[in-house]
């Protein structure tokens, strides 16, 4: 049994192929849905890796002109806030929730949604709407911000994601 | 009047070939860093952007993050981005002689 405690063979450093390309698939609409997704973007266009979002159901809230600036931490069926569930439902709470994490992000350097938005989309990274979802909740380019590039179907979608890895969250 | 300025073959380096010792940087180690990391030349621009990296680093012991440098070096994102494709703050902090950036913004 001895033989199972030794490392697994793993190949040598020089030959590990470095991430060139990464497509995020962004679906929640809450707070802690967007951001990792938002700081993934944002730091593999830091690494020198390309970068795309694509912002699917919910997730388009992050993109909508309308609802952009009305993103909040989802305070009901969050277990990893520690609230009890009855206190989360209070109105108020998920507002509450929001800014003590906004002005945490802000103390870290990390920008309000729009601002990362136009951070990520000035750095190279494409910011696109699932069609499907667009259609859905009867939506268009006007109903978004500057910096969407497009409004991509499926198809499209893994068409530009060509040698890329896809994330989904 | 000859020089006796450190080149890339006598700092020290890390792994991915920051400066162990920033204090040891000059003008002359800036430029072979950047042809290294494939800028063959340094323009003005860019050497805002690595001045502003580099005194940032030393004023505040930290190199400061893609945001602040956007706003704050008088270089924007976009042009940021032109000069350094490979990623302008880790570009920037190797090339100024600095520790890579920790942030992950």
């Amino acid at each position: 049994m001895t033989e199972l405690l030794t490392a697994p063979e793993t190949a040598p450093e020089t030959e590990r192929e470095p991430v060139q390309k990464v497509s995020i698939v962004v679906s929640k609409g809450s707070l802690e849905g967007i951001y990792p997704a938002l700081i993934m973007a944002n730091g593999a266009r830091m690494e020198g890796i390309d970068a795309d979002l694509f912002f699917t159901f919910f997730g388009l809230d992050a993109i909508r002109k309308d609802r952009q600036g009305k993103i909040r931490v989802a305070t009901v069926g969050n277990p990893g806030l520690h609230l009890p569930a009855l206190v989360g439902i209070l109105p108020g709470m998920s507002w509450v929730a929001t800014k003590m994490m906004q002005r945490q992000m802000e103390k870290l350097d990390i920008p309000p949604i729009g601002e990362f938005l136009e951070l990520i989309h000035d750095s190279g990274g494409g910011i696109y709407a699932c069609h499907a979802t667009v259609e859905m909740f009867g939506l268009t380019m006007e109903d978004f911000v500057p910096q969407v590039d497009g409004i991509l179907t499926v198809g499209e979608f893994y068409e530009r994601s060509a040698g890329a890895q896809i994330v989904f969250t | 009047m000859t020089t006796t300025e450190p080149t890339t073959a006598a700092v020290e380096r890390d792994a991915e070939g920051f400066l162990v010792h920033p204090e040891r940087w000059t003008r002359e180690l800036a430029e072979e860093i950047a042809r290294e990391s494939g800028i063959p030349e340094l323009s003005p621009r860019h050497w805002q952007v690595i001045e502003f990296m580099r005194n940032r680093y030393l004023e505040t012991g930290a190199a400061p993050s893609i945001r602040s440098l956007g706003k704050e070096s008088g270089v924007p994102i976009k042009e940021l981005y032109e000069l350094f494709p490979k990623g302008p703050a880790k570009l920037a902090a190797k090339i100024g002689g600095i520790p890579k950036p920790r942030g992950c913004i």
